[in-house]
């Protein structure tokens, strides 16, 4: 447990080979090893969806993801979501239909809601709240979210 | 093109969006330790001993306790009661006796567990009730923060001579602000430099105030930065202070810079919450439903220092009557101590706790008289040229009747009411869903209280660039309600300058005068109208020294700006609040102008009850208000949307479970707030009535939403059920065990 281990994985598409320990929290590594502050604690417990990033495809919440499970896996963080300056559709609809306040539960979101776009590309209102039941917001009560949802997969 | 009223996208939206805003824990700076807080097992009682135990190397922590402190220890507020660090008594669950900071976090985490505290324990008392029979003495000689009375006509008088004289009784619990970025701060401090602070923030002022007293240091030795903040909700209205204080004193024991960051479990064991409260109602009134007398008694749990409570308790009493119209009031009000974590600001400011009483009460006395509920408070509505509970008359337009005819049609109130009903009785026998419709209507003053304004004597500055961009300087944060967006709005209608001209200056108190605090939906109303006078006295010094003509254009604006700043070094201009004319307040008899304007409005809520699993569930809610001129209707209604969603919370999920004074659900997982799927479609609609002291003539909104969804909400449920329910969070297990 307490053993350095060399774990190998893709961050946004770029290679990296770390030595972590392999109980490290995935969190902690983006977030101090990788610099990767978009991805955010908001309760370390799986509850609020802040620490959010896709692994292989697949939303996960950060806080609970030791490293030792992550050797050889693909991860996509909020600093991989934007092609360079061009915006993701869901970044662009949060910023024009006020789907981001305080912003911390954002990259998050963002990237619960892309994932859903992925698998579901015309959710109806009742998947964007299922898509999206895993992460919490505390500052826009959701409808400018789920809002910006629809109108990023109607562009 | 005026940018008032326009749907500018948020300023700062971008760097959101793309996990490039900078929050407190985001920032690291070299050799930086981190820091804990070692806090009180006990509710009350001695320390008599502090080990450092375990196989912990303790020569490498730095500890700071009560004897460290170089200055006061008391955080600076309204009564500095609170210590920063207890030195040899605790009067509270989780109360900071010892600090700890250390460059590895683990091994810190595992440090503070092995600090152990010995403390002679001595009775504690946890509610307000208990406070109030002073069962024990915990604070001062009788256990009250402060009382106000406020005495409008003669009650006593007009008892004996009522039709009715209808009672209640309401109370409501803590609610934790919850915000998704929990409290921290970074700082560094040495006796050379100073302190500096950086943190997640509401008031940078506050804790500057508050530092200037721990460290003994004059005022430009103390900086406050505020990082991008990731919600407040008045969670991080006061407390900040406290936890900035904490890592300034191991930075500067330490030599070091500090962090200081809270993990949820920390955050909502021990930092401030909403007030519980206890209202009692005593109403008179006449069989034609005309209010005759109104007695209130209302009660809130300050916890056990006495903080921010009396300001709560002062806005929670001036709404408690809400917006009727009535010839005799007696409003009674107590803030009292218990041996709980303080308790603290939360939109809404003990108006929530007051307006769910009231308008509880309302459908009581209506249901009395045999009126119902939109019948009898149209007879008692105020007007224009009335005078409120603290005789303040009204001088806006006011009509609350067409607003309430207005939230019934879009909620379809009447139809549903008749729908319902008959549903509801052919479902006798089976299990299933039962609905009802319920409302309220209330208003809610914007900016501080009375004389409030008058002390802070806000100011803005202005300043202009050779390019021609016009950077607004003020300590008022941005924390997702849309503070930037906002004033870069009003700075640019006042200008005539493309929003993108205006920027927004980071809130450090080393570069922004103090424009008070981010509280009390003070930032638009208030705040924005000093934005807009400093930036009209920079176009005016333009026009005036003739470099400017009356009329301009963007590129002629660039070339004056750039002449001046050639000609005269600088251009800034700045703006100090001057209240509105005829405004009186008089504080000891707590009769006069209460607020300059109020927000007006009428939510309804539609609810169905599962007689199953006694779960209730809004199904839909119409929120309807005047609040001025709308700035920015798309983060105008995002504040509407959020305080409605947090009042839903308030009502139907968030509970939080007290033993021996301390939370015992301090977890997201046991701490329930809405999620996506719990919250019904919350539809927002504006009336505009432009307010002639308000910049754009816009009023105050941020707080106005959490007001009146739980007595919508428990209005409708007693109309699914037929059962009264007075008492909020109304969890399915107190349902249950009331309707079995």
């Amino acid at each position: 447990m307490n053993n350095r281990h060399t774990v190998e994985f893709k961050v946004n598409g770029e290679a990296r080979s770390l030595e972590v320990f392999s109980m490290a929290r995935l969190l902690d590594v983006l977030r101090e090893q990788l610099q990767l502050t978009g991805t955010k604690e908001g309760c370390g417990e799986g509850e609020c969806g802040a620490c959010t990033v896709i692994i292989d495809g697949q939303i996960v919440n950060s806080c609970l993801v030791p490293m030792a499970q992550v050797n050889g896996c693909e991860i996509t963080t909020i600093e991989g979501v934007a092609g360079g300056d061009q915006l993701h559709a869901v970044q662009q609809a949060f910023i024009d239909h006020g789907g981001a306040q305080c912003g911390i539960c954002t990259p998050g979101m963002v990237l619960a809601a892309v994932d859903l776009l992925n698998r579901n590309p015309e959710p109806t209102e009742h998947d964007i709240r299922n898509g999206l039941a895993g992460n919490l917001c505390r500052c826009t009560g959701y409808m400018k979210i789920f809002e910006s949802v629809v109108r990023a997969y109607k562009k | 093109m005026s940018p008032i009223g326009k749907a500018f996208p948020r300023k700062e939206g971008r760097k959101k969006v793309t996990g490039k805003a900078l929050y407190v824990d985001d920032l690291s700076f070299p050799g930086m330790l981190h820091g804990v807080t070692v806090r009180s097992p006990s509710p009350r009682g001695r320390i008599t001993k502090i080990s450092f135990e375990g196989d912990i190397p303790w020569d490498e922590f730095t500890v700071v306790t009560a004897k460290d402190i170089p200055g006061a220890n008391y955080v600076a507020l309204i009564l500095n009661d609170q210590p920063y660090l207890a030195a040899d008594f605790v009067n509270h669950p989780e109360e900071p006796i010892l600090l700890l900071a250390h460059r590895d976090k683990y091994l810190l985490e595992e440090a503070r567990r092995n600090v152990r505290i010995e403390i002679e324990e001595q009775p504690a008392i946890f509610n307000l009730e208990d406070s109030l029979a002073r069962k024990e003495i915990i604070w001062g000689e009788d256990n009250v923060f402060k009382k106000y009375l406020v005495d409008k006509g003669n009650v006593d008088e007009v008892w004996a001579n009522a039709d009715f004289i209808v009672e209640g009784e309401y109370e409501t619990g803590a609610q934790e602000q919850l915000y998704i970025e929990n409290n921290g701060a970074i700082a560094i401090a040495n006796a050379d430099k100073g302190v500096t602070v950086w943190g997640s923030m509401q008031c940078p002022y506050y804790v500057h105030k508050a530092l200037v007293k721990l460290f003994d240091l004059p005022e430009e030795k103390i900086r406050i930065i505020q990082t991008e903040t990731g919600g407040g909700f008045g969670g991080k209205e006061e407390y900040p202070s406290l936890i900035a204080g904490h890592a300034a004193l191991l930075a500067w024991k330490s030599g070091k810079p500090v962090k200081m960051i809270y993990d949820r479990a920390e955050d909502m064991v021990a930092t401030t919450k909403r007030h519980p409260s206890r209202t009692r109602h005593k109403t008179a009134v006449t069989k034609d439903g005309k209010l005759l007398a109104v007695e209130i008694d209302f009660v809130i749990d300050g916890g056990a220092y006495c903080t921010l409570s009396p300001v709560v308790l002062s806005r929670g009493t001036i709404h408690s009557a809400g917006p009727y119209v009535c010839p005799n009031v007696r409003i009674h009000s107590r803030a009292v101590a218990t041996n709980v974590p303080p308790h603290g600001a939360f939109r809404g400011f003990g108006a929530p706790q007051s307006i769910f009483a009231l308008e509880r009460h309302m459908d009581k006395v209506a249901r009395t008289v045999g009126l119902t509920p939109e019948e009898f408070r149209r007879r008692n509505f105020i007007h224009e040229g009335e005078t409120t509970a603290t005789s303040q008359v009204i001088r806006e337009r006011v009509d609350m009747d067409q607003l309430l005819t207005r939230a019934l049609q879009l909620s379809n109130y009447h139809e549903k009411r008749e729908r319902f009903a008959r549903e509801n009785a052919e479902s006798n026998g089976r299990f299933r869903k039962k609905r009802g419709v319920g409302f309220a209507t209330f208003m809610h003053g914007a900016g501080f209280t009375g004389s409030g304004e008058v002390y802070l004597q806000s100011v803005v500055s202005a300043e202009a660039t050779v390019e021609g961009v016009v950077r607004i300087l003020a300590a008022s944060t941005e924390i997702g309600q849309g503070t930037n967006t906002i004033f870069s709005q009003i700075a640019s209608e006042a200008l005539g300058l493309d929003v993108d001209l205006i920027e927004i200056v980071q809130p450090d108190t080393a570069h922004v005068p103090n424009s008070g605090p981010t509280v009390a939906s003070r930032t638009s109303m208030v705040v924005g109208k000093l934005v807009e006078s400093a930036v009209t006295g920079l176009k005016q010094t333009l026009i005036g020294s003739s470099l400017l003509p009356h009329e301009y254009g963007q590129s002629e604006f660039k070339r004056a700006c750039a002449e001046y700043i050639a000609r005269f070094g600088s251009l800034k201009t700045s703006s100090t609040y001057q209240p509105p004319p005829n405004v009186h307040w008089d504080d000891e008899k707590y009769q006069g102008d209460a607020y300059g304007a109020y927000a007006w409005a009428v939510y309804v809520a539609e609810v169905s009850f599962d007689e199953l699993t006694y779960a209730a569930h809004v199904e839909d809610f119409v929120a309807l208000q005047e609040v001025g001129r709308v700035l920015n209707p798309v983060l105008a209604a995002g504040q509407i949307e959020g305080g409605v969603a947090q009042a839903i919370g308030f009502t139907l999920f968030e509970n939080v479970v007290w033993k021996d004074g301390r939370m015992a659900n301090n977890q997201m997982t046991n701490y329930i707030i809405p999620t996506p799927v719990d919250i019904p479609p919350i539809r927002v609609y504006f009336e505009e009535n432009p307010y002639a002291y308000g910049p754009g003539g816009a009023k105050g909104i941020g707080e106005l939403p959490m007001d009146g969804a739980a007595p919508a909400i428990l209005n409708a449920l007693e109309n699914a059920t037929g059962v009264s329910f007075n008492e909020i969070p109304l969890l399915p297990e107190t349902l249950m065990v009331k309707l079995l």
